[in-house]
């Protein structure tokens, strides 16, 4: 069937905010059916409150709505733009409920919009578990016993009807299982169960036998509404059921399967997904099967593009979104086209002749406190893909893909010796050392079956990894003098890196010995293509992998040509807004007549789209990996010593733009006479080093807080003595904030500097002077080497000592003086040109008593170029690309700030609803996953679009509990005041209650939630829905617990909490606005055909 | 000790030999399938051929006693990239290489299977020879490569055909395929063994059909002297030209009013029978994801393939429509006569290895021979 034509437009939800569980997939997946259904001619209408997204680039959609994603907003959004259609497959479960959301309420009905790709009764009943289960049991498919409850009394009954513990808690819809569990008893249950109807938008948990152990297997699928029906990949989870696939190591395609078994899932997936009702488009379904018998069962199916879809378009090169996208407007699968092999359609099945694995990356050191145990609730928060030839060969690369200091995979340095009990725990108990400790084990040669039960990973898996540890006995047994050329290239086929090679050789830093002596010996990587179709057809797009083979297909061109590098699996700290910047480094190459070549292992991206680039290698960001893609690209044998030929295709790497991973690599790159395009990895050195970096701030005359470096505790007091209590501390070259402290006093000191270390790895501890109370400013240019022009200057509203990552921010600045903001511009240029910056920099200031300190500078891209992109419309990636390669600002007509109109506030997303056991107060340690933009012509406004954006929405009514530390209380006194003022009731602790009502205020006065009170307390209070919001500034150490369990309860409870005064202050600007009048809505293309100079920050914000 | 594979081209791939130690001479072409290896091994219709695998892990399911297509393997090598070094199935009984040991067939390993792959894709299958023996050098395996006759026009069929009719009983076991809804009529098809895949027989059987298996020579008084309800051509190895005789009774059935399905080397023979020619592919298709259009109802079946020759569409009379299609290379995948209730399709509705989607032939056969 040809295309609908009675259609003209297509409203695309995207997914918003980067949390755990749902991550830049959905970019991905946004992107490629938004640019697909705009080539046939649709007019686009996007909404997605994340402005770090691709998707969100003003040429992408016809209007692009940065809003929040609320029923509310984008009803309002619907009445201006009336679509004639709804496409909510492609941003993730947040699409999903929205749109169920806006067609039960009756929205999409009164404007006439089709839903399109997924309909209302599918999305139901896919994400309904008791339907679901009712609907596999019509069609004789078997689920796991279960039942629903809506009450702790029902559960119970469900859970004696299954009969036996331990039983699997599922609160319904849900983002990426959050609130889920596996309870091993009766305390544990009742608990969870309790937790899983809050958190349940509907109110139900489902509580499930557990298939704890099984194999768990996960196929990919499409149908079109011709009843065309294709499975696009088959997934086998390494770890077997009970933990969350987006937690679980993953392999496709499938390895432990004969034929009759996987045509028997095959069949299943396309019963469940004709029962399920899915008419067009992909899906993902989910199957236990029992190892000893193969019985299946149907465990649960996505009616839309997920994770494990971008996961599997990467893993074969079958575009999923894009594909489900043309689905949605009526092609049938035999209508389009393979991109690939170009002559054949994607009415197929994708062959591979490799194997992918895909690892999850975890963050549990943000977290003190967090179980690190794996479950059926996702916890990581990236993940990283890796391809090769063989198992052994992906799993390999895919361990040094995660940069967790691993060079592949293999266990932890005393892994000799580690103890057989702490092994057996960590085989036993599902955790992210689980595959370090099997090294171990099988280094310790403990019989592979004794692995296999511990584990439930299947014999098969054991067996690969256990011979990957043979092999590595037996090149720790020789040197690298007898190392011969049959066992080094086994190794290299096994897919070990050359450090791992040196490391079992006895000394890693041999790592370029190992490289010259393979390479003398011949033993060099092949490249081959990711083709679909297992090298049955030619593939005409160069998506590459190595191996160690016979024939390289790479064939690069003689073309000029760029590497871009990327920013690896996502972290907290370094994500999507990375990605983003490499991806415009691509379309800017490619304008300026470039070849752009792309490197990166992230499968969630749309930098490893393979239409984003002109070459996509799949493949790790290590100085091995990327040297092996340099020599292959340039044609040229890299040595030591020798000059890379001016003259060749190749003109350089970029490396500012994939965040600290790229970075890492820019020495190495340099010193093997890569060309590094842009700023010099010596001027990059110049602005990291803190000695050479302050002596260039003293010459510049630009103040900086007083610090030092420390390499131990007697040296940490000395300079802290200096400087004056508090201080920062840090280790130096880290990302994100990572291991990064506000002390005190000299003990709290000594104690950092002890734990330091183990972050550290032996390196510098930086000591800074901490600005208290300083206004923080960021501030994104490009310099051309001639001159800086200024992208964004932005304010955040928490105050210094929050990490910029997780402080929102506005721009422009609304509280900044002129006489400040000229002195930052000032200073800007001037660092600039001084570091001889070419490309983007970053440089955060702070303001503290009138004087203007410089607290960093980066000369890369940072986390806000997206951000600073969207307000503006300056795509700040591109030009910067642009200014690498050798233009100047002024031959790109770019010289001047922009203006904006209104104001733009970026709020950070912070996962601690998958976390409840952490504490949610901010500190300079980034912990945020994801960021929101909020724009509006009032700051207010702007400031409480962000929050509704982010999840929090500002209350219009109700209780406020303030609760500060008595240096906030002064301050705190004005915002309960203004509250007061517009009607909201007032409660607080002791202290607090005490000092508001001296001042006048009528304040209802709450227990201290400690151990014992018989009292009403806060937490009372905020079970009984009297708190609307809660203001709560980190108390002594003494009151520490109770502002702890206010801060817990309030995540779980999703009341808006503040732990700032500044940006409760920001908070109450918004609620008043909200009043006065209601928020309104603009695309960005409206915004900038607006165009209007934005008001100075002299004016007073209203 | 080192395994030797020698393409007639000259190419030599060395590898880990597994299976049986010796030498063997044939047709070298690869199976993209990446399920299914015991399936394919023991399917008649790679009698004369090497088959490499492109999928790179083999093995890892090992053999059991359930999923043969046949009696035994009949293919002249295995080639993979890497063997299983253990196996991991609830159903298994042996491992790969114990299983081809015994069976006489040798297999090669740690061989770039994707070059070799691109290769075959490039100049087309071709002759080769392997040794896992060391017993031969690699001129003497290349001119023993050269020497090889080749499929073309061999009869092949009459090396793995059945020696005498016999009574199929099983049908397919509905743990792996949902049952169809069973027939009232129980029709008797009598199918010609080309080199059948057992599975055909047991989609029949699941069918409704009670099942006479006779030899590929039988003629066409023979079968009909079975009182069949209906014909069916199965599956087989090589050219079908090798088997002239086939087409002959095929052509005198043809005469008479009786439901014919054919697949594979069937539905080429029927072409053939019908005044149409076959050609050889330059590669052929082998594999479990080709994409085959009914042109009957518009809708794309995922098929499993194993074929070096096909049906050329301009040869067939103007009363044989071509009713599928491969939306791949546009080659004929299906044929039906006009007015006569005669069919046939090049893919494998069976599957064995490969998807069910095409499961609905063997109804629609059932239901021609009920309607008679």
């Amino acid at each position: 069937m040809p295309k609908r034509t009675d259609i003209h437009s297509i409203l695309v939800l995207g997914a918003g905010p980067i949390v755990i569980g749902q991550a830049c997939e959905f970019d991905y997946s946004g992107s490629q059916a938004v640019k697909a259904l705009k080539r046939e001619g649709y007019r686009i209408v996007l909404v997605n409150s994340n402005p770090a997204t691709i998707m969100t680039d003003p040429e992408l959609a016809d209007a692009t709505y940065v809003e929040p994603l609320t029923p509310e907003i984008v009803s309002q959004i619907i009445a201006r733009e009336r679509p004639d259609a709804l496409l909510p497959t492609v941003g993730g479960q947040t699409a999903l409920n929205l749109a169920v959301s806006l067609a039960s309420d009756g929205v999409l009905e009164r404007y006439g919009i089709e839903l399109i790709g997924a309909s209302l009764r599918a999305m139901q009943l896919a994400e309904d578990r008791q339907l679901f289960k009712e609907a596999m049991e019509r069609i004789g498919l078997e689920c796991p016993r279960s039942g629903l409850a809506t009450t702790l009394e029902e559960a119970r009954a469900v859970a004696e009807a299954i009969g036996r513990f331990p039983l699997l808690i599922r609160p319904s819809f849900t983002l990426g299982g959050s609130g889920g569990g596996m309870a091993e008893n009766e305390g544990d249950f009742v608990e969870m169960v309790e937790h899983g109807l809050r958190l349940s938008p509907v109110g139900s948990v489902l509580i499930e036998e557990s298939v704890l152990g099984w194999k768990e297997f996960e196929l990919e699928v499409m149908r079109d509404g011709n009843d065309n029906f294709v499975v696009v990949c088959s997934i086998e989870n390494l770890d077997p059921m009970g933990i969350h696939t987006g937690d679980s190591i993953t392999v496709a395609p499938a390895q432990t399967l004969t034929d009759k078994e996987y045509q028997r899932l095959r069949d299943q997936a396309r019963r469940v997904m004709s029962a399920v009702g899915v008419e067009t488009g992909g899906s993902n379904v989910q199957f236990a099967v029992d190892p000893a018998t193969g019985r299946v069962l149907v465990i649960e199916m996505n009616p839309r593009v997920s994770r494990s879809s971008a996961l599997a378009s990467k893993a074969t090169g079958f575009p999923i979104a894009k594909i489900a996208a043309l689905l949605a407007v009526g092609y049938t699968l035999d209508e389009l086209q393979n991109d690939i092999t170009r002559e054949t359609v994607a009415a197929f099945e994708p062959s591979l002749d490799y194997v992918v694995v895909k690892l999850p990356r975890w963050a549990f050191e943000k977290f003190p406190g967090v179980d690190p145990t794996l479950g059926p609730q996702m916890k990581s928060v990236g993940e990283a893909m890796a391809i090769g030839r063989t198992f052994k060969e992906a799993f390999n690369k895919g361990f040094r893909s995660l940069e967790i200091g691993l060079s592949g995979w293999h266990g932890h340095a005393p892994a000799r010796t580690r103890p057989r009990a702490e092994i057996e725990k960590l085989l036993r108990l599902p955790n992210r050392d689980r595959l370090p400790a099997v090294h171990d084990a099988l280094w310790q040669e403990w019989p592979e079956d004794a692995i296999c039960q511990a584990t439930g990973f299947d014999p098969w898996f054991v067996r690969q990894l256990a011979q990957i540890v043979a092999l590595e006995r037996e090149i720790h047994a020789s040197d690298l003098s007898t190392l011969s050329p049959g066992l080094l290239r086994k190794a290299k086929r096994y897919g070990l890196s050359d450090s791992r090679i040196a490391e079992l050789l006895g000394d890693v830093s041999q790592a370029t010995a190992v490289r010259s002596l393979r390479t003398r010996y011949g033993i060099l990587p092949t490249y081959a293509r990711v083709d679909t179709c297992a090298a049955e057809f030619e593939a005409y797009t160069p998506y590459l992998y190595a191996t160690y083979e016979e024939e390289d297909e790479a064939a690069p061109a003689d073309t000029p040509k760029v590497i871009i590098l990327g920013g690896g699996p996502n972290r907290i700290g370094q994500g999507i807004e990375f990605d983003y910047c490499c991806c415009h480094a691509a379309f800017a190459l490619q304008e300026m007549g470039y070849q752009a070549i792309m490197v990166n292992c992230n499968p969630e991206t749309v930098s490893t789209d393979y239409d984003t680039s002109d070459r996509l290698y799949f493949e790790p960001l290590t100085l091995e990996d990327v040297l092996n893609i340099v020599e292959v690209e340039s044609g040229i044998r890299l040595e030591a010593g020798k000059k890379f030929p001016a003259n060749t295709s190749l003109h350089g790497v970029i490396v500012q733009f994939g965040g600290q991973t790229p970075l890492n690599l820019a020495r190495g790159l340099a010193q093997a006479g890569v060309p590094i395009l842009g700023t010099s990895p010596d001027a990059i050195d110049l602005a990291e080093d803190r000695g050479r970096f302050g002596a260039l701030l003293a010459e510049l005359d630009i103040p900086c807080p007083a610090n030092g470096i420390a390499y131990n505790p007697a040296e940490a007091l000395a300079i802290a003595r200096q400087i004056g209590y508090p201080v920062v501390v840090r280790p130096s070259y880290v990302l994100g904030g990572r291991a990064m402290a506000i002390v005190d006093n000299e003990k709290a000191l000594t104690d950092y500097m002890n734990e330091a270390t183990a972050a550290a790895e032996g390196r510098a501890i930086l000591i800074d002077q901490f600005l208290e109370d300083a206004y923080e400013v960021d501030v994104d240019a490009i310099c051309d080497g001639e001159q800086v022009v200024i992208g964004g200057v932005m304010q955040h509203i928490e105050e210094a000592g929050i990490h910029s990552g997780d402080s929102a921010c506005v721009l422009p600045p609304y509280k900044v003086s002129y006489y400040h903001l000229s002195i930052i511009r000032d200073y800007t240029t001037r660092l600039g040109l001084a570091l001889n910056v070419r490309g983007l920099m970053n440089v955060q200031y702070a303001i503290k008593d009138d004087v203007v300190y410089v607290l960093e500078v980066n000369p890369r891209a940072s986390r806000t170029v997206p951000f600073v992109s969207k307000a503006t419309g300056v795509p700040l990636a591109r030009i910067a690309t642009q200014v690498m390669a050798g233009r100047t600002l002024a031959e790109l007509g770019w010289t001047a700030e922009p203006q904006v109109d209104g104001f733009f506030v970026k709020e950070a997303v912070l996962p601690f609803i998958k976390f409840p056991e952490a504490d949610t107060v901010l500190g300079p340690e980034m912990r945020s996953t994801g960021e929101v933009m909020g724009h509006a012509p009032r700051f207010g406004q702007a400031f409480a679009k962000a929050q509704m954006a982010a999840g929090s929405t500002l209350p219009q009514a109700g209780g406020v509990l303030v609760t500060v530390n008595d240096f906030d209380k002064g301050a705190a006194l004005k915002i309960a005041r203004d509250l007061w003022r517009l009607g909201f009731e007032l409660y607080g602790t002791p202290g607090t209650a005490q000092f508001l009502t001296r001042a006048g205020l009528p304040v209802t006065v709450l227990a201290k939630a400690v151990a014992g009170e018989q009292a009403y307390t806060t937490l009372d209070a905020m079970r009984d829905g009297k708190i609307q919001m809660i203001i709560n500034t980190p108390l002594g150490p003494e009151s520490r617990a109770d502002g702890a369990r206010i801060r817990r309860l309030a995540t779980r409870l999703d009341i808006p909490l503040f732990t700032t005064l500044s940006a409760a202050q920001a908070a109450v600007s918004g609620i008043r606005i909200l009043r006065e009048k209601a928020l309104r809505v603009r695309s960005l293309q409206e915004h900038y055909a607006a165009g209007r100079p934005a008001p100075t920050s002299r004016q007073q914000v209203p | 000790m080192t395994a030797l594979l020698v393409l007639a081209d000259g190419t030599v791939c060395e590898g880990e030999p597994f299976g049986a130690a010796t030498t063997q001479v044939g047709e070298v072409v690869f199976n993209t399938s990446m399920t299914g290896y015991q399936e394919i091994i023991t399917d008649p219709s790679y009698r004369g051929q090497m088959v490499v695998m492109t999928a790179p892990h083999v093995g890892n399911t090992g053999i059991n006693s359930e999923d043969v297509e046949s009696r035994q393997p009949w293919l002249s090598g295995f080639v993979v990239r890497e063997l299983s070094p253990l196996v991991s199935n609830w159903r298994a009984d042996e491992d790969l290489h114990t299983y081809l040991a015994r069976h006489g067939i040798p297999g090669i390993s740690e061989v770039d299977t994707r070059a070799l792959t691109r290769r075959i894709r490039e100049h087309g299958s071709m002759p080769a020879a392997l040794c896992t023996d060391g017993s031969k050098t690699v001129a003497e395996l290349l001119r023993m490569a050269r020497g090889w006759g080749g499929t073309e026009g061999r009869d092949l069929v009459r090396e793995v055909t059945c020696r005498y009719p016999y009574r199929w009983e099983e049908a397919s076991d509905p743990t792996w395929i949902a049952a169809p809804p069973p027939s009232s009529t129980s029709p008797h098809v009598v199918a010609y063994d080309f080199g059948v895949k057992y599975n055909i027989l047991r989609r029949l059987t699941s069918h409704g059909c009670r099942v006479t298996v006779v030899p590929a020579h039988t003629s066409a008084a023979d079968a009909l002297a079975l009182k069949p309800d209906g014909i069916f051509l199965s599956n087989g190895p090589g050219d079908p030209a090798g088997v002239p005789y086939a087409a002959e009774a095929v052509a005198s059935l043809l005469q008479h009013d009786m439901p014919i399905f054919g697949i594979c080397l069937g539905h080429q023979i029927l072409g053939l029978a019908l005044g149409g020619r076959t050609y050889k592919l330059k590669f052929g298709h082998h594999g479990g994801n080709q994409p085959v259009k009914d042109l009957t109802t518009g809708r794309v079946q995922i098929t499993s393939q194993n074929h070096n020759y096909a049906v050329e569409a301009g040869s067939l009379p103007t009363y044989v429509e071509v009713t599928h299609v491969n939306l791949n290379d546009g080659t004929v995948e299906g044929l039906q006569v006009r007015g006569k209730p005669v069919f046939s399709v090049q893919y494998h509705p069976e599957a064995s290895p490969g998807p069910h989607d095409a499961d609905y032939l063997f109804n629609r056969f059932v239901r021609l021979m009920e309607r008679r």
